[in-house]
Protein backbone atom coordinates (compact mmCIF):
# COMPACT_ATOMS: atom_id res chain seq x y z
CA UNK A 1 0.00 0.00 0.00
CA UNK A 2 1.35 3.46 -0.79
CA UNK A 3 0.33 6.60 1.10
CA UNK A 4 -2.60 7.37 -1.18
CA UNK A 5 -4.00 3.85 -0.93
CA UNK A 6 -3.43 3.80 2.80
CA UNK A 7 -5.37 7.06 3.25
CA UNK A 8 -8.33 5.53 1.43
CA UNK A 9 -7.98 2.29 3.36
CA UNK A 10 -7.96 4.14 6.72
CA UNK A 11 -11.05 6.09 5.69
CA UNK A 12 -12.78 2.81 4.95
CA UNK A 13 -11.98 1.09 8.26
CA UNK A 14 -12.46 4.12 10.56
CA UNK A 15 -15.89 4.15 12.22
CA UNK A 16 -17.93 7.28 11.64
CA UNK A 17 -20.03 9.23 14.12
CA UNK A 18 -23.67 8.22 13.95
CA UNK A 19 -24.92 11.50 12.53
CA UNK A 20 -28.67 10.82 12.70
CA UNK A 21 -28.74 9.90 16.38
CA UNK A 22 -26.24 12.65 17.26
CA UNK A 23 -28.45 15.23 15.59
CA UNK A 24 -31.49 14.06 17.54
CA UNK A 25 -29.63 14.26 20.86
CA UNK A 26 -28.16 17.67 19.98
CA UNK A 27 -31.61 18.93 18.97
CA UNK A 28 -33.30 17.70 22.14
CA UNK A 29 -30.67 18.98 24.60
CA UNK A 30 -30.03 22.21 22.70
CA UNK A 31 -33.79 22.74 22.53
CA UNK A 32 -34.19 22.10 26.26
CA UNK A 33 -31.52 24.68 27.05
CA UNK A 34 -33.37 27.21 24.85
CA UNK A 35 -36.69 26.37 26.54
CA UNK A 36 -35.00 26.94 29.89
CA UNK A 37 -33.84 30.32 28.62
CA UNK A 38 -37.34 31.22 27.44
CA UNK A 39 -38.80 30.08 30.76
CA UNK A 40 -36.29 32.17 32.71
CA UNK A 41 -37.14 35.13 30.51
CA UNK A 42 -40.84 34.76 31.28
CA UNK A 43 -40.12 34.50 35.00
CA UNK A 44 -37.88 37.57 35.04
CA UNK A 45 -40.62 39.52 33.23
CA UNK A 46 -43.08 38.52 35.95
CA UNK A 47 -40.73 39.34 38.82
CA UNK A 48 -39.25 42.48 37.36
CA UNK A 49 -41.96 44.20 35.32
CA UNK A 50 -39.91 47.41 35.16
CA UNK A 51 -37.17 45.72 33.08
CA UNK A 52 -37.33 45.97 29.31
CA UNK A 53 -36.72 43.16 26.79
CA UNK A 54 -32.95 43.79 26.47
CA UNK A 55 -32.38 43.85 30.22
CA UNK A 56 -34.38 40.65 30.69
CA UNK A 57 -32.33 39.06 27.89
CA UNK A 58 -29.08 39.95 29.68
CA UNK A 59 -30.42 38.53 32.95
CA UNK A 60 -31.32 35.26 31.20
CA UNK A 61 -27.86 35.02 29.61
CA UNK A 62 -26.17 35.68 32.95
CA UNK A 63 -28.28 33.03 34.65
CA UNK A 64 -27.52 30.40 31.98
CA UNK A 65 -23.81 31.21 32.10
CA UNK A 66 -23.85 30.92 35.89
CA UNK A 67 -25.73 27.60 35.83
CA UNK A 68 -23.36 26.11 33.24
CA UNK A 69 -20.33 27.26 35.24
CA UNK A 70 -21.71 25.59 38.36
CA UNK A 71 -22.51 22.39 36.45
CA UNK A 72 -18.96 22.42 35.04
CA UNK A 73 -17.53 22.93 38.50
CA UNK A 74 -19.35 19.95 39.96
CA UNK A 75 -18.40 17.78 36.99
CA UNK A 76 -21.79 17.42 35.33
CA UNK A 77 -21.53 19.56 32.21
CA UNK A 78 -18.92 17.36 30.50
CA UNK A 79 -21.31 14.45 30.86
CA UNK A 80 -24.13 16.47 29.28
CA UNK A 81 -21.68 17.42 26.52
CA UNK A 82 -20.65 13.82 25.96
CA UNK A 83 -24.31 12.99 25.38
CA UNK A 84 -25.46 16.07 23.49
CA UNK A 85 -22.40 17.16 21.50
CA UNK A 86 -23.17 20.35 19.61
CA UNK A 87 -26.49 20.64 21.45
CA UNK A 88 -24.70 21.79 24.60
CA UNK A 89 -21.64 23.39 22.95
CA UNK A 90 -23.44 25.89 20.71
CA UNK A 91 -25.70 27.63 23.30
CA UNK A 92 -24.23 30.23 25.64
CA UNK A 93 -23.90 27.50 28.29
CA UNK A 94 -21.24 25.79 26.13
CA UNK A 95 -19.32 29.02 25.99
CA UNK A 96 -19.46 29.22 29.77
CA UNK A 97 -18.32 25.59 30.03
CA UNK A 98 -15.33 26.18 27.75
CA UNK A 99 -14.11 29.07 29.91
CA UNK A 100 -14.82 27.47 33.28
CA UNK A 101 -13.26 24.13 32.34
CA UNK A 102 -10.07 25.80 31.11
CA UNK A 103 -9.94 28.01 34.21
CA UNK A 104 -10.24 24.92 36.44
CA UNK A 105 -7.76 22.87 34.44
CA UNK A 106 -4.97 25.43 34.69
CA UNK A 107 -5.65 26.55 38.26
CA UNK A 108 -2.69 24.44 39.41
CA UNK A 109 -0.29 26.74 37.58
CA UNK A 110 -1.48 29.67 39.69
CA UNK A 111 -4.08 32.42 39.30
CA UNK A 112 -2.17 34.66 36.88
CA UNK A 113 -0.17 32.28 34.67
CA UNK A 114 -2.60 29.43 35.05
CA UNK A 115 -6.23 30.44 35.26
CA UNK A 116 -6.03 33.98 33.82
CA UNK A 117 -3.62 33.11 31.02
CA UNK A 118 -5.49 30.01 29.91
CA UNK A 119 -9.19 30.51 30.63
CA UNK A 120 -9.91 31.77 27.11
CA UNK A 121 -7.86 29.03 25.49
CA UNK A 122 -10.93 27.46 23.86
CA UNK A 123 -13.30 30.43 23.95
CA UNK A 124 -10.68 32.91 22.68
CA UNK A 125 -10.85 31.92 19.00
CA UNK A 126 -14.66 32.03 19.20
CA UNK A 127 -14.56 35.59 20.53
CA UNK A 128 -12.01 36.71 17.93
CA UNK A 129 -13.97 35.20 15.05
CA UNK A 130 -17.25 36.47 16.49
CA UNK A 131 -15.97 40.03 16.66
CA UNK A 132 -14.36 39.84 13.21
CA UNK A 133 -17.51 38.44 11.58
CA UNK A 134 -19.69 40.99 13.38
CA UNK A 135 -17.52 43.78 11.95
CA UNK A 136 -17.78 42.34 8.45
CA UNK A 137 -21.54 41.96 8.75
CA UNK A 138 -21.84 45.52 10.05
CA UNK A 139 -19.83 46.79 7.12
CA UNK A 140 -21.98 44.78 4.71
CA UNK A 141 -25.14 46.09 6.33
CA UNK A 142 -23.89 49.66 6.01
CA UNK A 143 -22.88 49.26 2.35
CA UNK A 144 -26.15 47.60 1.39
CA UNK A 145 -28.01 50.38 3.24
CA UNK A 146 -26.33 53.00 1.03
CA UNK A 147 -28.08 51.65 -2.06
CA UNK A 148 -31.51 50.80 -0.70
CA UNK B 1 21.37 -5.42 11.16
CA UNK B 2 18.47 -3.65 12.77
CA UNK B 3 17.54 -6.63 14.93
CA UNK B 4 19.62 -7.04 18.07
CA UNK B 5 20.37 -10.57 19.22
CA UNK B 6 21.27 -10.65 22.90
CA UNK B 7 23.77 -13.47 23.19
CA UNK B 8 24.06 -13.22 26.96
CA UNK B 9 20.30 -13.24 27.38
CA UNK B 10 19.64 -10.60 30.04
CA UNK B 11 17.28 -12.09 32.61
CA UNK B 12 14.05 -10.55 33.81
CA UNK B 13 14.27 -10.79 37.57
CA UNK B 14 11.47 -8.52 38.71
CA UNK B 15 8.49 -6.56 37.49
CA UNK B 16 5.79 -4.36 38.89
CA UNK B 17 2.72 -2.62 37.55
CA UNK B 18 0.52 0.02 39.11
CA UNK B 19 -2.72 1.07 37.45
CA UNK B 20 -5.66 3.39 38.02
CA UNK B 21 -9.33 2.82 38.83
CA UNK B 22 -10.70 2.55 35.29
CA UNK B 23 -7.96 0.06 34.38
CA UNK B 24 -8.71 -1.98 37.49
CA UNK B 25 -12.32 -2.28 36.35
CA UNK B 26 -11.24 -3.65 32.96
CA UNK B 27 -10.55 -7.26 31.95
CA UNK B 28 -6.91 -7.08 33.18
CA UNK B 29 -7.90 -5.59 36.54
CA UNK B 30 -6.62 -8.50 38.60
CA UNK B 31 -3.21 -8.71 36.91
CA UNK B 32 -1.75 -5.46 38.23
CA UNK B 33 0.64 -5.52 41.17
CA UNK B 34 -1.16 -2.55 42.67
CA UNK B 35 -4.26 -0.52 41.94
CA UNK B 36 -4.58 3.14 42.90
CA UNK B 37 -8.18 4.32 42.82
CA UNK B 38 -7.42 7.96 43.63
CA UNK B 39 -6.68 9.79 40.38
CA UNK B 40 -4.46 12.20 42.33
CA UNK B 41 -2.65 9.39 44.22
CA UNK B 42 -2.61 11.71 47.25
CA UNK B 43 -0.75 14.43 45.34
CA UNK B 44 -1.88 17.96 44.51
CA UNK B 45 -1.77 17.61 40.72
CA UNK B 46 -2.29 14.90 38.14
CA UNK B 47 1.32 15.41 37.08
CA UNK B 48 2.33 14.69 40.66
CA UNK B 49 0.21 11.55 40.55
CA UNK B 50 1.92 10.35 37.37
CA UNK B 51 5.31 10.89 39.02
CA UNK B 52 4.20 8.86 42.01
CA UNK B 53 2.97 6.07 39.75
CA UNK B 54 6.48 5.92 38.29
CA UNK B 55 8.11 5.91 41.68
CA UNK B 56 5.78 3.17 42.87
CA UNK B 57 6.42 0.99 39.82
CA UNK B 58 10.20 1.37 39.90
CA UNK B 59 10.52 0.92 43.67
CA UNK B 60 8.10 -2.00 43.52
CA UNK B 61 10.06 -3.80 40.81
CA UNK B 62 13.33 -3.22 42.65
CA UNK B 63 11.84 -4.66 45.83
CA UNK B 64 10.55 -7.72 44.00
CA UNK B 65 13.95 -8.26 42.37
CA UNK B 66 15.83 -7.60 45.63
CA UNK B 67 18.75 -5.90 43.91
CA UNK B 68 20.37 -2.50 43.68
CA UNK B 69 20.11 -1.51 40.00
CA UNK B 70 23.01 0.22 38.26
CA UNK B 71 20.93 2.30 35.84
CA UNK B 72 17.25 3.08 35.32
CA UNK B 73 15.97 3.75 31.81
CA UNK B 74 12.56 5.36 31.81
CA UNK B 75 10.36 7.72 29.87
CA UNK B 76 6.85 9.12 29.60
CA UNK B 77 4.66 11.32 27.41
CA UNK B 78 4.87 14.66 29.17
CA UNK B 79 6.99 17.48 27.78
CA UNK B 80 10.66 17.05 28.74
CA UNK B 81 9.71 13.61 30.18
CA UNK B 82 9.25 15.22 33.57
CA UNK B 83 7.39 12.33 35.18
CA UNK B 84 10.31 9.91 34.93
CA UNK B 85 12.95 12.51 35.73
CA UNK B 86 11.09 13.86 38.75
CA UNK B 87 10.42 10.35 40.03
CA UNK B 88 14.12 9.58 39.71
CA UNK B 89 14.94 12.73 41.69
CA UNK B 90 13.54 10.97 44.73
CA UNK B 91 14.72 7.46 43.91
CA UNK B 92 18.27 8.70 43.46
CA UNK B 93 19.60 5.94 41.19
CA UNK B 94 21.60 6.70 38.02
CA UNK B 95 19.08 7.45 35.31
CA UNK B 96 18.92 7.86 31.56
CA UNK B 97 15.68 9.20 30.14
CA UNK B 98 14.39 7.69 26.93
CA UNK B 99 11.55 8.85 24.73
CA UNK B 100 9.67 6.80 22.20
CA UNK B 101 6.17 8.18 22.82
CA UNK B 102 3.94 5.22 23.63
CA UNK B 103 6.64 2.79 22.49
CA UNK B 104 8.76 3.79 25.50
CA UNK B 105 8.30 0.56 27.48
CA UNK B 106 9.78 -1.53 24.66
CA UNK B 107 12.44 1.08 23.92
CA UNK B 108 13.59 1.29 27.54
CA UNK B 109 13.63 -2.53 27.70
CA UNK B 110 15.76 -2.67 24.55
CA UNK B 111 18.26 -0.15 25.92
CA UNK B 112 18.30 -1.78 29.35
CA UNK B 113 18.85 -5.21 27.78
CA UNK B 114 21.64 -3.88 25.57
CA UNK B 115 23.53 -2.47 28.57
CA UNK B 116 23.25 -5.74 30.48
CA UNK B 117 24.05 -7.87 27.44
CA UNK B 118 27.17 -5.85 26.73
CA UNK B 119 28.35 -6.61 30.24
CA UNK B 120 28.91 -2.98 31.17
CA UNK B 121 26.46 -3.16 34.06
CA UNK B 122 24.94 -5.95 36.12
CA UNK B 123 21.38 -4.77 36.69
CA UNK B 124 19.12 -2.30 34.92
CA UNK B 125 15.53 -1.17 35.20
CA UNK B 126 13.23 -0.28 32.31
CA UNK B 127 10.09 1.71 33.03
CA UNK B 128 7.32 3.70 31.37
CA UNK B 129 3.99 5.19 32.39
CA UNK B 130 1.23 7.64 31.62
CA UNK B 131 -1.80 9.31 33.19
CA UNK B 132 -5.12 9.99 31.47
CA UNK B 133 -5.54 13.49 32.87
CA UNK B 134 -2.02 14.74 32.08
CA UNK B 135 -2.18 13.42 28.52
CA UNK B 136 -5.60 15.03 27.98
CA UNK B 137 -4.24 18.35 29.14
CA UNK B 138 -1.13 18.20 26.98
CA UNK B 139 -2.67 16.85 23.81
CA UNK B 140 -6.37 17.62 23.99
CA UNK B 141 -8.90 19.75 25.93
CA UNK B 142 -9.57 20.47 29.64
CA UNK B 143 -11.11 17.52 31.47
CA UNK B 144 -14.39 19.27 32.24
CA UNK B 145 -14.87 20.58 28.70
CA UNK B 146 -18.13 19.13 27.42
CA UNK B 147 -17.24 17.78 23.99
CA UNK B 148 -17.68 14.40 22.35
CA UNK B 149 -14.83 12.05 21.58
CA UNK B 150 -14.75 10.91 17.96
CA UNK B 151 -15.45 7.18 17.60
CA UNK B 152 -11.87 6.51 16.41
CA UNK B 153 -10.26 7.98 19.55
CA UNK B 154 -8.45 6.05 22.28
CA UNK B 155 -8.23 6.40 26.05
CA UNK B 156 -4.87 7.09 27.73
CA UNK B 157 -4.10 4.49 30.38
CA UNK B 158 -3.34 5.66 33.90
CA UNK B 159 -0.54 3.47 35.12
CA UNK B 160 3.16 2.66 35.12
CA UNK B 161 5.20 -0.47 34.80
CA UNK B 162 8.81 -1.37 35.52
CA UNK B 163 10.95 -4.39 34.66
CA UNK B 164 14.31 -5.30 36.25
CA UNK B 165 16.95 -6.99 34.11
CA UNK B 166 20.03 -8.78 35.36
CA UNK B 167 23.14 -10.37 33.88
CA UNK B 168 22.92 -13.17 36.45
CA UNK B 169 21.53 -16.15 34.56
CA UNK B 170 20.81 -18.09 37.76
CA UNK B 171 18.22 -15.65 38.94
CA UNK B 172 15.49 -16.30 36.40
CA UNK B 173 14.53 -18.37 33.41
CA UNK B 174 12.87 -15.46 31.67
CA UNK B 175 15.15 -13.60 29.32
CA UNK B 176 15.21 -10.96 26.63
CA UNK B 177 16.76 -12.68 23.67
CA UNK B 178 16.28 -10.29 20.78
CA UNK B 179 14.81 -6.97 19.82
CA UNK B 180 14.16 -4.80 16.81
CA UNK B 181 14.53 -1.05 16.95
CA UNK B 182 11.84 0.79 15.04
CA UNK B 183 12.13 3.02 12.01
CA UNK B 184 10.16 6.25 11.91
CA UNK B 185 7.40 5.55 9.41
CA UNK B 186 4.89 8.13 8.23
CA UNK B 187 2.05 7.25 5.90
CA UNK B 188 0.60 10.73 6.01
CA UNK B 189 -2.16 10.27 8.59
CA UNK B 190 -2.98 13.71 10.03
CA UNK B 191 -5.96 12.91 12.25
CA UNK B 192 -4.72 13.20 15.86
CA UNK B 193 -7.74 11.23 16.98
CA UNK B 194 -6.74 8.27 14.87
CA UNK B 195 -3.38 7.29 16.34
CA UNK B 196 -3.88 3.61 15.63
CA UNK B 197 -3.99 4.24 11.90
CA UNK B 198 -0.94 6.51 12.17
CA UNK B 199 1.15 3.91 14.04
CA UNK B 200 0.13 0.73 12.22
CA UNK B 201 2.55 1.18 9.26
CA UNK B 202 5.48 1.52 11.69
CA UNK B 203 4.32 -1.59 13.54
CA UNK B 204 4.07 -3.53 10.29
CA UNK B 205 7.56 -2.37 9.30
CA UNK B 206 9.12 -3.42 12.62
CA UNK B 207 7.40 -6.81 12.73
CA UNK B 208 8.23 -7.62 9.09
CA UNK B 209 11.89 -6.71 9.62
CA UNK B 210 11.96 -8.69 12.83
CA UNK B 211 10.55 -11.83 11.21
CA UNK B 212 12.94 -11.48 8.29
CA UNK B 213 16.05 -10.81 10.37
CA UNK B 214 15.38 -13.60 12.84
CA UNK B 215 14.08 -15.95 10.18
CA UNK B 216 10.89 -16.59 12.13
CA UNK B 217 7.19 -16.32 11.37
CA UNK B 218 4.22 -15.25 13.50
CA UNK B 219 3.32 -18.84 14.40
CA UNK B 220 6.73 -19.35 16.06
CA UNK B 221 5.60 -17.24 19.00
CA UNK B 222 3.06 -18.06 21.70
CA UNK B 223 1.84 -14.52 21.48
CA UNK B 224 2.60 -11.27 19.69
CA UNK B 225 1.57 -8.06 21.44
CA UNK B 226 1.32 -4.60 20.00
CA UNK B 227 1.23 -1.69 22.45
CA UNK B 228 -1.72 0.56 21.77
CA UNK B 229 -2.88 0.26 18.18
CA UNK B 230 -6.52 -0.08 19.21
CA UNK B 231 -9.17 -1.55 16.98
CA UNK B 232 -8.36 0.40 13.80
CA UNK B 233 -4.60 0.01 14.17
CA UNK B 234 -4.93 -3.69 14.84
CA UNK B 235 -6.94 -4.23 11.69
CA UNK B 236 -4.55 -2.07 9.67
CA UNK B 237 -1.51 -3.94 11.04
CA UNK B 238 -2.98 -7.29 10.03
CA UNK B 239 -3.64 -6.04 6.49
CA UNK B 240 -0.32 -4.23 6.11
CA UNK B 241 1.60 -7.31 7.25
CA UNK B 242 -0.36 -9.47 4.87
CA UNK B 243 0.96 -7.23 2.09
CA UNK B 244 4.46 -7.99 3.32
CA UNK B 245 3.82 -11.72 3.33
CA UNK B 246 3.14 -12.39 7.01
CA UNK B 247 -0.22 -13.42 8.37
CA UNK B 248 -0.95 -12.68 12.03
CA UNK B 249 -3.06 -15.39 13.59
CA UNK B 250 -5.04 -15.85 16.79
CA UNK B 251 -1.86 -15.37 18.81
CA UNK B 252 -1.77 -11.65 18.01
CA UNK B 253 -3.17 -9.25 20.62
CA UNK B 254 -3.17 -5.52 21.19
CA UNK B 255 -2.63 -4.28 24.75
CA UNK B 256 -4.91 -1.31 24.02
CA UNK B 257 -7.75 -3.63 23.14
CA UNK B 258 -7.12 -6.03 26.04
CA UNK B 259 -7.02 -3.49 28.82
CA UNK B 260 -10.58 -2.12 28.64
CA UNK B 261 -13.90 -3.77 27.95
CA UNK B 262 -16.28 -2.46 25.30
CA UNK B 263 -18.73 -0.99 27.84
CA UNK B 264 -16.05 1.27 29.38
CA UNK B 265 -16.63 3.92 26.68
CA UNK B 266 -13.05 4.02 25.46
CA UNK B 267 -13.94 3.82 21.76
CA UNK B 268 -11.04 2.07 19.98
CA UNK B 269 -9.20 1.05 23.18
CA UNK B 270 -6.41 2.14 25.49
CA UNK B 271 -3.28 4.11 24.62
CA UNK B 272 -0.33 5.82 26.26
CA UNK B 273 3.03 4.62 27.56
CA UNK B 274 1.28 3.04 30.52
CA UNK B 275 -0.92 0.85 28.33
CA UNK B 276 1.82 -1.50 27.17
CA UNK B 277 3.83 -1.04 30.37
CA UNK B 278 1.14 -2.29 32.75
CA UNK B 279 0.04 -5.06 30.38
CA UNK B 280 3.59 -6.37 30.08
CA UNK B 281 4.34 -6.13 33.79
CA UNK B 282 1.03 -7.71 34.71
CA UNK B 283 -0.92 -9.83 32.25
CA UNK B 284 1.95 -10.96 30.00
CA UNK B 285 4.36 -11.81 32.83
CA UNK B 286 1.53 -13.66 34.60
CA UNK B 287 1.10 -15.84 31.52
CA UNK B 288 4.83 -16.64 31.58
CA UNK B 289 4.54 -17.51 35.26
CA UNK B 290 1.63 -19.85 34.65
CA UNK B 291 3.54 -21.59 31.88
CA UNK B 292 1.15 -20.55 29.13
CA UNK B 293 3.78 -18.49 27.30
CA UNK B 294 7.33 -19.49 26.44
CA UNK B 295 8.19 -17.03 23.70
CA UNK B 296 6.52 -13.71 23.06
CA UNK B 297 7.06 -10.61 20.95
CA UNK B 298 6.29 -7.46 22.89
CA UNK B 299 6.10 -4.55 20.49
CA UNK B 300 5.11 -1.14 21.79
CA UNK B 301 3.98 1.46 19.31
CA UNK B 302 4.38 5.23 19.49
CA UNK B 303 3.10 8.29 17.67
CA UNK B 304 5.94 10.80 17.56
CA UNK B 305 3.86 13.95 17.38
CA UNK B 306 3.62 17.08 19.48
CA UNK B 307 0.70 19.51 19.71
CA UNK B 308 2.83 22.05 17.83
CA UNK B 309 3.51 19.77 14.86
CA UNK B 310 -0.21 18.98 14.62
CA UNK B 311 -1.26 22.61 14.56
CA UNK B 312 1.38 23.26 11.91
CA UNK B 313 -0.29 20.68 9.70
CA UNK B 314 2.37 17.97 9.89
CA UNK B 315 1.34 14.34 9.58
CA UNK B 316 1.96 11.88 12.42
CA UNK B 317 5.13 9.78 12.28
CA UNK B 318 4.93 6.42 14.00
CA UNK B 319 7.49 4.12 15.54
CA UNK B 320 7.38 0.60 16.94
CA UNK B 321 10.01 -1.16 19.02
CA UNK B 322 9.90 -4.90 19.55
CA UNK B 323 11.54 -7.18 22.11
CA UNK B 324 11.42 -10.95 22.34
CA UNK B 325 10.81 -12.33 25.80
CA UNK B 326 11.61 -15.98 26.10
CA UNK B 327 11.84 -18.74 28.65
CA UNK B 328 15.37 -20.11 28.39
CA UNK B 329 16.63 -23.41 29.69
CA UNK B 330 20.20 -22.67 30.66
Amino acid sequence: MDKQEYAEYVKKITPKSKIGWSLVRAFVVGGLICILGEGLGALYKLWLPAYDETQVGSLVSCTLIFLAAVLTGIGVYDKIGYFAGGGSIVPITGFSNSITSAAMEFRKEGIIFGTCANMFKIAGPVIVIGVAVAMLCGLGYYLVGLFI
Amino acid sequence: MSTLIFKNRPRIIGWYSVAGKKESEGPLGTTFSRVVKDEYFGEKTHEGAERKLFETAIQGAIQVAKVQPDIVFAGDLLNQIVSSSFAMRDIGLPYAGVYGACSTMALSLLVAATFVDAGVVQTTVAAAGSHFATAERQYRTPLEFGNQRPPCSQWTVTGAGATVLSADSKKSRLAITAGTIGRVVDYGVKDVNNMGAAMAPAAADTLARHFKNTNTKPADYDAIFSGDLGQIGEEALRDLLKDKGYELGENYHDCGKLIYSVDQKVDMGGSGCGCSAVTLNGYIMDKFQSGEYHKVIFMATGALLSPTTCFQGESIPGIANAVVIEEVTE
